[in-house]
């Protein structure tokens, strides 16, 4: 059961985010809302790489040999780097469509119909 | 080593190595002037279309390519102490991602032409070519890739470039509405796409597709996994009933970038079909999923076409084409997946279905982004979208009227074009598989052409309008760009046969033979 | 802002620079490299756009200077990647490694105290996405903060 609670963790997480997508309105709540289904994506990778007494697969220092492969810690990296890219992005179109149409209220930003 | 055989052994990795490095270069380039920054896009997007002829060529005379990134060799897939696992980045090219990059290179080279041209009334172009760029890596990379995590980074290259080229023009905030509404979307699906990855690393240990689908169990987790990425990509590919960010996105993205859009759409559709066919294939309940990806395509062919229908602007009416257009190739594809196993009626019609969908792919990119640059001629001498204001066209911009009517009546369907080279292999095959759906199919490509005759009507038919009276045909680079895709819809229309013995027939043989893929990366048989 | 937090910022700025910096030298020895630490140089970088105001900090946060360090990152990156097609090898094959030159010594094998000039071409890789991500981050709020100064006025 402990073994499992980063994955509970991550179902949990995942709730939350896709709940916060759906319901929110406003456009940065949105965002936050798909930041953290990103932090529940990368916990689950983080969480598949951990095995007992592995260490981080870096010899600087190390305390022991026994070391974990660092792929998961690569993907869940380069996730990171593009959640970051994807929440500039985001909050940029927010800005521009604030000055543009007055309001970041998804109901309200329904210019293009049909 | 000559030069030749430098290009031949490194085609995969210069595929994305040198848009890329020209996209990243394009600042500092565009400082010394707009000629020079014209000459550097052209130049690079010329030789990445060499490149990927050149790469075509050698997957369809001596089978699958795979290059491996920072091995002591190129075609090093398993390193020797890595204990039988693929580990590095893997760029496996079959016959069906070289299609993809045929795909890719054809309409990228002429829509670059175009936007030379078209864009250049414009201001800070830097970030245009640069995202344009972007985009042609991103799909290069995702049609080429032989490793699943690194789809899923060259996918997000693929949605961030796209987003910021549909907000270019900010357009008083619809521009950016659209991309905003893309961008989510595109987002959600590609968390799923990682959730799928993750899942499939849990179990398998590996990222590698070839190694994936040689492990495949199809347990509880693979179904998920499964959901997850076809719900991704179909919404990525925009097939109803997650399309309608499509719309949006296709009419406010300036209309050169629109024509390469659809291309963008269908390196998804490559993911879908490499999913279900080269992941899954046989360990997977294949008549089920079949059935799903064809209910999908049909849905798509009729409601794309109803809503296109009582469309006002002309971009919006075309995208909507392109969603029911879509449906026809998940149509084809999916009658080919549902009788898979199945020898006797593969050879009798699922084959031919699968060849019918994957044609279409490439004809749909051909007369699409066709239609799509013609809007965008259209959009440029008048400054209007709107199919009311229209009107007595024909006069001044026969040439564009010339183009047009090609792109109208190859996405009808109509004889000489290639539409119709590749509709009629779906139109039969499926015949065979359920009549209904052929039905279905015929009639969706008649309310196609009446859709488009009422188009072509309200655009160049009529007298002439006073206010276009001094309307000037679009300029010679718009119009070559136009002419290279239509004169490969009229060429592959006219000559079907050898394009499909060539071409597709390969590309649907890799799909089909999954033991091939694995072979070709992980070695034996 | 007030004289505190300016005055903190000052102090503040210089350590946080040099730190990402240590983090991006040691990124082929150390958990992190080029992004974390470009990253950490660009809270810095928020730190002092916080403290003082958008027109004070424009004067000496230049976005040219920015966006030529994203480029030369970029660039950066992919022609050392690109590099080693000059000495006859795959894309990205780490030619520097246990070359004899810079960054060229074997790694050693087991648990060390690390030896910084090892890695091949990997720390140059670092500082290239360093350079960017400090660029490019730094610029993504020093254009969001104009953008709201403009709505403003």
């Amino acid at each position: 059961m402990l073994w499992n609670l980063p994955f509970i963790t991550v179902v949990v997480l995942t709730f939350i985010g896709i709940v916060t997508v759906l319901m929110k309105k406003n456009i940065i709540k949105i965002l936050l809302g798909i930041n953290i289904l990103e932090s529940a994506v990368n916990l689950f990778l983080v969480s598949l790489g951990y095995r007992e007494g592995g260490v981080a697969p870096i010899f600087t220092l190390a305390p022991s040999e026994l070391m974990v492969l660092p792929t998961p810690q690569a993907l869940t990296l380069t996730s990171i780097v593009i959640g970051v890219a994807t929440s500039a992005l985001v909050l940029s179109f927010a800005m521009v469509l604030k000055k543009k149409y007055g309001t970041v209220d998804i109901n309200e930003i329904r210019r293009l119909q049909g | 080593m000559t030069f030749v055989d430098f290009i031949v052994t490194n085609a995969p990795a210069l595929l994305v190595a040198i848009p890329l490095f020209a996209a990243f270069t394009i600042p500092a380039v565009g400082k010394i002037s707009a000629a020079a920054r014209n000459l550097w896009v052209m130049g690079t997007m010329l030789l990445t279309a060499a490149v990927a002829f050149i790469l075509a060529f050698r997957v369809f005379s001596t089978g699958t390519v795979i290059y491996v990134f920072g091995a002591a060799a190129a075609n090093l897939a398993v390193p020797l102490d890595s204990g039988g696992i693929p580990i590095r980045i893997i760029f496996t090219v079959d016959a069906m991602s070289a299609f993809m990059d045929v795909i890719c290179a054809i309409v990228g080279t002429s829509v670059l032409l175009y936007s030379l041209s078209s864009e250049s009334r414009n201001t800070n172009l830097e970030g245009y070519y640069a995202l344009y760029l972007l985009m042609i890596t991103g799909v290069f990379g995702m049609v080429s890739t032989g490793d699943f995590f690194n789809f899923f980074v060259f996918l997000e290259i693929l949605s961030l470039a796209s987003a910021g080229i549909i907000a270019y023009r900010i357009d008083g905030g619809l521009a950016v509405e659209a991309a905003l509404k893309y961008f989510i979307l595109s987002t959600l699906g590609a968390i799923l796409v990682l959730f799928a990855i993750g899942i499939y690393y849990g179990q398998y240990d590996a990222l590698n597709i070839a190694m994936i689908a040689q492990r495949m169990q199809f347990s509880m987790l693979d179904k998920i996994a499964l959901v997850f990425l076809v719900a991704a990509l179909a919404m990525k590919c925009g097939a109803v009933p997650m399309h309608f960010w499509t719309p949006d996105a296709y009419s406010m993205a300036p209309s050169s970038a629109t024509a390469f859009l659809v291309v963008a759409s269908q390196a998804s559709l490559y993911g879908l079909f490499r999913v279900v066919f080269t992941m899954y294939n046989m360990t997977m309940n294949c008549a089920t999923v079949g059935w799903i990806i064809i209910i999908l395509g049909v849905l798509s062919m009729v409601i794309g076409v109803t809503m296109a229908i009582p469309q006002k602007d002309i971009k919006r009416l075309m995208a909507y084409h392109a969603v029911s257009q879509t449906g026809y190739m998940l149509l084809g594809v999916g009658v080919g997946l549902a009788v898979l196993g199945n020898t006797t009626l593969t050879s009798a019609y699922g084959f031919m279905a699968m060849e019918g969908g994957i044609f279409h792919i490439f004809n749909h990119a051909m007369y699409k982004g066709l239609l799509f640059l013609t809007a965008g001629a259209i959009f440029y001498r008048i400054g209007t979208r709107d199919l009311n204001k229209m009107g007595g066209l024909g006069h001044t911009m026969k040439y564009t009227m010339i183009f047009f009517i090609i792109g109208a009546l190859a996405i009808a369907g109509i004889p000489p074009f290639n539409g119709f080279a590749s509709k009629l292999m779906i139109y039969e095959s499926v015949y065979l598989f359920n009549p209904i759906f052929a039905i279905i199919a015929m009639v969706v490509s008649i309310l196609t052409l009446a859709s488009f005759v009422k188009v072509f009507h309200s655009v160049f038919m009529g007298p002439q309008l006073p206010e276009y009276a001094d309307v000037k045909e679009a300029p010679l680079p718009m119009l070559i760009g136009m002419g290279i895709l239509a004169a490969i819809v009229i060429l592959f229309g006219l000559f079907p046969q050898p394009v499909v013995d060539m071409l597709v027939a390969p590309a649907a043989n890799a799909l089909a033979n999954q033991g091939g893929y694995i072979a070709s990366v992980l070695g034996g048989a | 802002m007030s004289r505190i937090v300016r005055t903190g910022a000052d102090f503040l700025y210089p350590a946080i620079l040099i730190f990402g910096l240590y983090i991006v030298a040691h990124g082929h020895l150390t958990p992190g490299g080029g992004f974390q630490g470009g990253a950490v140089i660009a809270t810095g970088g928020a730190l002092v756009i916080v403290a003082y105001s958008y027109t004070e900090v424009s004067e000496w946060l230049s976005g040219k200077v920015l966006m030529g360090q994203e480029v030369i990152g970029l660039v950066g990156f992919i022609g050392v990647a690109l590099l080693a097609f000059a000495f006859g090898q795959v894309f990205f094959f780490n030619y520097l490694n246990a070359s004899g030159s810079l960054f060229g010594i074997p790694v050693p094998y087991g648990i060390n105290a690390g030896e910084l000039n090892t890695g091949g071409f990997v720390p140059l890789m670092n500082f290239s996405v360093g350079c960017e991500v400090w660029g490019g981050l730094t610029l993504v709020i020093l254009y969001m903060l104009s953008g709201i100064r403009r709505e403003e006025s």
